[in-house]
């Protein structure tokens, strides 16, 4: 197993209590079998935690990136939020930790 | 004034405490015509609103005086207009206190253009029973709201720039309009042309953040390098006046731009890349695609809109309530065991003082303050950590409580724990709501140096 972290960058960002999530992959072969694997569920259940609501998955494969919106994910907001991390900025970094089939990777 | 071919924007400041020096940067040897200052966050505008209830003359951006001391000579000079958000809850102020700075740089016959409208909490107030029907939350903080803005889009400021503004200063504009605006003014674009305020709405997203677009916040060394941080140049947009965009940077600054710095910034904050809503138009970035043209000039093609939307996002602030916490380091040996020995009496203590778990954050820095699903048998033995405890109160003394606790701990609880901090904030939630575009009614006031 690898992780994503070696395949992808990643970025969040808020609005209210969603949080979105743009994976992209440094090289855009792997966007297939990054797709195939980090499927809308697979996020949800990494967030189990924290996450109370859907999560969605948009695709730019031209662009060889995903984009995840999780809602309910920020304790309500960056401003009620009584945690560390209000805006959950750290949330992409925390992605890239999934695990990935070592057959991800460029042939 | 003649037809021009192309326009060059700099992003001045992605958000109220950006750097300074970079602007300064951007002034002296950007080229560019304009520098736009985005320094508004979701609950600003909120706590200006309250500095403006101590104190009239203030409620701008607290930063804008420090900003406008180091650019508005060079800007002058070099013949740059600016564009900000700094208004914040007192545009009409923030307009004179530029105008001060000015006079007293001995910077004559310069117009400072107020854009105001934003506020639409007399309108919420005059149509509160209607607005109550939509939004039953409403009735519940009703006493508690201390402001509503309306996002307004590029047309005011537009109307300021047409009237030979050299600073124009708003109050909650959404954001990439501030971007907008100098094109729709320059290159006399049709305001309902929708494809072309969507390529303009891509020009503003990206360059909002600033240094995000030129490898700030991209560093995963040493998977992912950027070349001298420490001098991160802020971003330029070169647009033409078909909507065609190349984004770079001013030369000798750090930083870099690439199609990968680009496409984190496309889709930051973004939900369904076909649906970014805007004031001005419904922007489409689903089939936007990058290309590098040479070293840190990277293109852009693709972005598309669609009708701008029949109502305004406003968003109404009040007052929820405080929040408070503590935090405390543990070290060396056992330190974990301590740490939660900590976590357990403070926890004990609370409720005891009838502050409910479910309102009470109990948590390790360094361990699952982030990750929450930190599994601590398998952290071992950290060398340091820290104890957070953080937790709602409907008073301001009651949420102190818990960093007391906290500090409490040096004499009343485990051995060892040092570094004690404390915090109490008032908590500003917010309510977004729609309204009718007509609701809101922008005017711009000048200010003449």
């Amino acid at each position: 197993m690898m992780k994503l972290h070696a395949l992808a960058h990643a970025r969040s960002g808020d609005k209210g209590d969603i949080c979105n999530i743009a994976v992209i992959a440094y090289e855009i072969a792997t966007y297939p079998a990054i797709a195939s694997h980090l499927t809308a569920e697979r996020v949800r259940q990494h967030f189990a935690a924290t996450v109370s609501g859907p999560v969605e998955r948009y695709e730019l494969p031209h662009l060889g990136a995903l984009n995840f919106v999780l809602h309910g994910a920020l304790a309500g907001g960056v401003n009620r939020s009584l945690a560390l991390d209000t805006h959950g900025k750290c949330y992409a970094a925390l992605l890239l930790d999934i695990e990935l089939p070592e057959s991800s990777r460029v042939p | 004034m003649s037809a021009r071919e192309s326009l060059r924007i700099g992003t001045g400041a992605g958000f109220s405490g950006d750097r300074i020096e970079p602007a300064i940067v951007l002034a002296e040897r950007g080229d560019v015509d304009f520098l736009v200052f985005e320094c508004l966050a979701e609950r600003t505008i909120a706590l200006a609103q309250l500095e403006r209830l101590k104190d009239p003359a203030r409620g701008f951006d607290p930063r804008l005086e420090e900003r406008m001391e180091a650019l508005l000579a060079i800007c002058r000079r070099q013949g740059i207009r600016i564009i900000t958000n700094s208004g914040a809850a007192n545009p009409l102020a923030g307009a004179r206190a530029i105008a001060a700075i000015a006079r007293r740089l001995g910077l004559r016959g310069m117009k400072v253009a107020a854009v105001t409208g934003d506020d639409v909490l007399g309108h919420l107030r005059e149509h509160a029973e209607t607005y109550k029907r939509e939004y039953p939350e409403l009735a519940a903080i009703e006493d508690r709201i201390i402001s509503a803005n309306a996002y307004l889009g590029a047309e005011p400021i537009v109307t300021a720039l047409d009237g030979g503004a050299d600073i124009v200063i708003t109050g909650r504009v959404a954001d990439p309009a501030l971007f907008l605006a100098p094109l729709v003014h320059t290159f006399r674009w049709s305001m309902t042309d929708w494809p072309l305020m969507g390529k303009g709405i891509l020009v503003g997203h990206l360059m909002e953040c600033a240094g995000q677009l030129t490898g700030g916040y991209f560093a995963d060394p040493p998977l992912c390098t950027v070349p001298d941080i420490a001098d991160l140049g802020f971003p330029i947009a070169e647009v033409s006046a078909s909507g065609e965009v190349v984004f770079t940077k001013a030369p000798r600054t750090g930083g870099f731009l690439s199609i990968a710095t680009c496409t984190q910034q496309l889709l930051y904050e973004v939900h369904d890349p076909r649906e970014y809503v805007t004031p001005d138009v419904v922007a489409d970035f689903s089939a936007v695609r990058f290309f590098e043209i040479g070293p840190n000039r990277v293109g852009a093609e693709g972005a598309s809109g669609r009708r701008h939307p029949d109502k305004l996002k406003v968003v109404a602030a009040y007052l929820d309530g405080y929040i408070g916490e503590g935090q405390l380091s543990y070290a060396g040996p056992n330190a974990l065991a301590r740490a939660q020995l900590a976590l357990d009496i403070v926890r004990e203590r609370l409720r005891r003082a009838g502050m409910s778990d479910h309102e009470l954050r109990c948590e390790l820095i360094g361990i699952n303050s982030v990750v929450q699903t930190a599994d601590l048998t398998s952290s071992s033995d950290p060398r340091e950590l820290r104890i957070r405890v953080a937790g709602r109160a409907r008073t301001a003394r009651d949420a102190a409580r818990i960093g007391d606790e906290v500090e409490a701990l040096y004499t009343n609880g485990p051995a060892g724990g040092g570094g004690a901090t404390k915090a109490v904030r008032e908590v500003i939630a917010l309510l977004p709501m729609l309204i009718p575009r007509d609701s809101a009614n922008p005017r711009i006031t000048v200010e003449e140096t």
